[in-house]
């Protein structure tokens, strides 16, 4: 009796407020401080609509938020709308129809020639219909140096990763770690894709990446990144941590000389009151190519029963990827917006050097747009236990690697 | 041998009497068990100490050094202030879905647990065993592997998504331990007991209600620690079938514990783990006096 | 207990039956269907959705030429033989010291079975903290002038899995111990007043009278470690990722992650199939043993 009470208590609680609006349920895994403010701005302005969010956020992407993001999907009990990693998460979720078409409102608001680059919107189309709403874009391609470890090594910050390699052994001497590394396997796959794209060039990233070119893959441009990466391994012995902020907490402190880490680690700089350019240095493509790849977050809206819970997704569709919420979210994430035609006055120098990097055009896929998330489980595997087993050597793990891009789909 | 010679399960404790306080044998007990409770009380230490020290102390000191400057502020936070996406409600939120899970769920599993296991000792039919091996066999299924079939089974009879389709999964969960529990216990009842009973004219409900469940007090108890925990703790099942409005929670523990990006506030891990685990700590504590007490209900009649 | 024959047979089962209809449909649709369901689609090539796309044993073969599965079994072989043997061990003396009618009986039940309070997750950092070498024992240990100690269970991959050994045993020997507790408490006092009459040697009463007397509580510890340890996951997560490199994966985390991160169900699915099996192969002779052994009595 008392049970049931307590249950209609807390409908009655939770239903108050939103007697006229839509409610919508969206899940993601932002959960974090910045991420938090940043979602946030979405639902501050789709609550300006008169529609309701209602918020399902989950920490921790892969192993804890997607397999609940699907089940619910599948078993027929699907929320209104859903992050995924922009790329090919979702794509059998899309072929199995059951997303909802958003077609229509992307043609209305012309996002062909709004969203910029174009190469977003390709991954969100199935046989020409569109089916989610990319919102930013986070880029892999950065090396983050701490300038109080190379002052304390007695040596000058390196600009780029010849420079880079040639202090390691000073900071060695010095007692630091050159290359702060977690140990979790997506950071071992991301630092090797920049160092691939970086030292091997782009056209050997899309051979190997896109068309899957596995003779490429075992081939002797190929087997200069591994050498290199054998090299920052050694680099990277001694850093005992485990996630990828950990990591940067030891460059943040100067027991670390860098990190390779996508453009998400800033946000732990800004935290600590570290002023790029003083406190420590950002470098897109290791100084090497100035490139960005463009990897970032997606929407998704699974197919609903309800007319008007279908018409709050378009409205949500269409909300986040107004100009005003792109740039109130992105400032908030420490991402860039997916739109050319918005002003970004308030980022920080490294977000606008990868604003300059993106408008130039020199930009690449990210892995979750051009791999399956099968392929790239595998790769992640692979370096990972090249990252912490020496002995491995270079070449074991070439072979290996190449039959992993032989088998890709 | 062990059939008919286990007759009375329940007495006291065992040994002989106890002696002067400093004997070479209290010495050597004592020592033991307070060395092993060293190894079991040091995490907790910790996580008490961490939970009172602020985040700069937390970077600087060692983990086993007691706070220089107590501080409430994580406690606090973690109950009532962390985020979990939107919501800044801490742990609080989920607290109230907790108990409304856990109720119906422990309830409802350990009576059709401790049915199975009287069943299937006391009035043994045909085939029994084959769907109690089965049962065992489920014990070994990973949780994770078993996700897609319940959410098909679930959707197919109308429960997914609601709180009674997740009753429904802790039981069949819990059923595999529990029953084997309780089988195993009510095999040690004597028999004697229960033929006196069948001769009174007691039927099958009325010796489970009437002789086997006041006989079981202390298997009662472990079934109840095993569930309050097991579904306190469950975050996997509490997030994937229900809706967010009654998330568990563990979901905002996960979420405060497992946030990927941003700094980790350890003090404010600490603080939320120890409130999450006050439930089934609680428990423990009281359904330690019981289990005693229990067992010595069990040896007057006895 | 052997049930006679008796004319009311038919009644009488008609209600237990009634009564175990439940554990029925447990146990046939969802533990044999999910597993039936799991072997056939084991056999597809299902990414994120289960479809039916044969494949033959693709996946298995792919299974077993990875190494990261190799290692898996390995690490799960260690830990559980490990786990098995020191949670009965210390969990029986546990039980053993504390039915010698000390004092603090009740502080010190508490004190062991309280971490089996805290969900793995938990355990997982508590431990990862106390075992990392900058702040936990090897610094203080450190710090008390043995500069040469070396503690680093969770970042030497030779040893890891040793350090997720002694978290897990912390978290649930505990209720090993209470279980114990339970079975030697309910075993009648004359048998111990019997055996110090004819002077048998306390050692010799607990190995060769009380242990096989207590067979029902060690086949339900059984069964409670050995699922624990094919179930092993949630604590290699929180402790160590897996790491380092992949030193200390096991065979639950394959299957989930395949499921799940690298969305190919299949080969989860697979990798279910192998630990199902596996776990039959030791099921079916205990249950031989002890359903086949009763009825000859």
């Amino acid at each position: 009796m008392r049970i049931r009470t307590m249950l209609l208590a807390s409908a009655a609680f939770l239903v108050t407020g939103a007697a006229q609006a839509t409610d919508l349920e969206v899940t993601h895994w932002w959960t974090s401080g910045g991420e938090a403010a940043a979602v946030a701005e979405f639902a501050k302005a789709f609550d300006a609509t008169g529609n309701k969010w209602i918020d399902g956020a989950i920490a921790g992407s892969g192993g804890t938020a997607r397999p609940i993001m699907i089940s619910r999907i599948t078993g027929g009990d699907p929320m209104g709308a859903t992050q995924f990693n922009h790329g090919r998460q979702a794509e059998e979720l899309v072929e199995a129809g059951l997303m909802q078409d958003l077609t229509e409102v992307a043609e209305r608001e012309n996002w062909a020639e709004v969203v910029h680059p174009k190469s977003l919107l390709d991954s969100c189309t199935f046989e020409g219909r569109i089916y989610c709403v990319p919102v930013n874009i986070h880029s892999w391609q950065w090396i983050w140096l701490s300038h109080k470890a190379y002052a304390d090594a007695g040596v000058a910050v390196p600009t780029n990763w010849d420079e880079f390699v040639a202090a390691a052994p000073k900071l060695r001497e010095a007692g630091k770690i050159p290359l702060a590394m977690g140990n979790q396997s997506w950071q071992s796959n991301g630092a090797f894709g920049v160092m691939l794209v970086a030292l091997g060039g782009i056209d050997l990233w899309t051979k190997v990446n896109v068309d899957k070119d596995a003779e490429a893959a075992g081939g002797p441009e190929m087997a200069k990144v591994f050498q290199a990466a054998a090299q920052a391994r050694e680099f990277s012995e001694g850093s005992n941590v485990q996630d990828w902020n950990q990591a940067t907490n030891l460059v943040i402190t100067g027991q670390a000389g860098a990190q390779i880490m996508g453009d998400w680690a800033q946000g732990e700089f800004q935290v600590a009151g570290q002023t790029a350019g003083e406190d420590y240095s950002c470098l897109p493509g290791l100084g090497v190519h100035e490139i960005i790849s463009t990897g970032g977050d997606a929407f998704y809206f699974p197919k609903l029963d309800d007319a008007e819970k279908t018409a709050a997704q378009l409205e949500l569709a269409s909300v986040m990827l107004s100009k005003e919420t792109q740039v109130a979210f992105n400032l908030k994430k420490g991402s860039l917006p997916v739109r050319g035609d918005v002003d970004l006055q308030a980022a920080n120098d490294c977000m606008k050097k990868g604003l300059e990097i993106l408008a130039s055009g020199a930009i690449l896929p990210d892995g979750n747009q051009v791999l399956s998330p099968d392929t790239l489980g595998q790769i992640d595997d692979l370096m990972v236990e090249f990252w912490k087993d020496t002995s491995i050597t270079a070449e074991d793990a070439q072979a290996r690697y190449a039959a992993i891009i032989a088998d890709a789909d | 041998m062990s059939d008919s010679a286990t007759t009375l399960p329940l007495s006291g404790p065992r040994g002989s009497k106890p002696r002067r306080m400093l004997s070479r044998r209290n010495i050597f007990i004592y020592g033991t068990l307070g060395l092993v409770a060293i190894y079991y009380a040091l995490p907790l230490y910790v996580m008490i100490v961490t939970s009172l020290k602020g985040m700069p102390e937390i970077r600087l000191g060692n983990i086993f050094s007691p706070p220089v400057e107590i501080t409430f502020q994580p406690w606090v936070k973690a109950w009532a202030e962390a985020c979990t996406g939107l919501n800044c409600e801490g742990l609080s939120r989920g607290f109230w879905n907790s108990v409304r899970i856990l109720v119906p769920s422990v309830t409802v599993s350990i009576v059709i647990a401790s049915i199975n296991g009287y069943a299937l000792a006391n009035w043994r039919f045909k085939g029994a065993d084959v769907f109690f091996t089965i049962l065992i066999f489920g014990a070994f299924i990973p949780y994770q592997v078993m996700l897609y079939p319940l959410v098909i089974i679930l959707r197919e009879i109308g429960l997914y998504g609601s709180l009674w389709g997740l009753v429904l999964v802790h039981t069949v969960f819990g059923m595999p331990i529990l029953t084997l529990l309780f089988r195993n216990y009510f095999t040690s009842i004597p028999e004697e007991l229960f033929k006196a009973a069948r001769v009174d004219g007691a039927g099958f409900w009325g010796i489970y209600l009437r002789i086997m469940v006041p006989m079981s007090l202390p298997i009662f108890v472990v079934a109840i620690i095993l569930q309050v925990t097991g579904i306190w703790n469950d975050f996997l099942f509490g997030v994937v079938y229900t809706r967010p409005e009654n998330y568990p929670m563990t979901v905002q523990l996960n979420n405060i514990v497992n946030s990927v990006q941003g700094v980790k506030e350890y003090n404010v891990n600490m603080a939320a783990t120890i409130l999450t685990g006050l439930v089934p700590l609680a428990i423990y504590f009281f359904s330690g006096k019981l289990f005693v007490r229990g067992i010595a209900a069990g040896a007057v009649k006895g | 207990m052997d049930k006679a024959q008796r004319p009311n047979q038919l009644l009488r089962n008609l209600s237990a039956k009634i009564a175990a209809i439940p554990m029925i449909l447990t146990a046939s649709v969802v533990f044999a269907g999910g597993t039936v369901w799991t072997v056939v689609y084991s056999f597809t090539d299902s990414k994120l959705l289960p479809r039916e796309r044969w494949v033959g044993f693709d996946q298995y073969e792919r299974l077993w030429s990875t190494n990261r599965w190799l290692i898996s079994i390995e690490n799960l072989m260690i830990y559980g033989a490990l786990s098995l043997i020191f949670s009965l061990v210390i969990g029986f003396v546990l039980a053993a010291l504390l039915d010698q009618k000390i004092r603090f009986e009740d502080t010190f039940r508490t004190i062991f079975l309280y971490p089996f309070a805290l969900s793995f997750i938990v355990t997982g950092l508590v431990w990862q903290w106390i075992l990392n070498p900058e702040f936990g024992i090897q610094s203080i240990v450190r710090g008390l002038g043995w500069d040469s100690f070396t503690f680093d269970p969770l970042f030497n991959a030779d040893i890891v899995i040793y350090g997720i050994l002694i978290a897990g045993l912390w978290q649930g020997t505990g209720l090993i111990m209470v279980l114990m507790l339970a079975g030697l408490r309910g075993i009648d006092e004359d048998i111990w007043k019997a055996a110090r009459v004819d002077g048998i040697p306390v050692w010799k009463t607990y190995g060769f009278i009380i242990i096989p007397m207590m067979r029902p509580v060690f086949i339900t510890t059984l069964v409670l470690i050995a699922a624990g340890i094919v179930k092993l996951y949630d604590l290699v997560v929180a402790q160590t990722s897996g790491g380092p490199g992949i030193a200390s994966e096991v065979p639950a985390k394959y299957v989930y992650d395949a499921m799940f991160t690298k969305q190919n169900l299949a080969q989860g699915f697979a990798g279910s199939t192998m630990m199902l099996l596996s776990v039959l192969i030791v099921l079916i002779p205990w249950a031989y043993l002890e359903f086949g052994g009763k009825k000859r009595v």
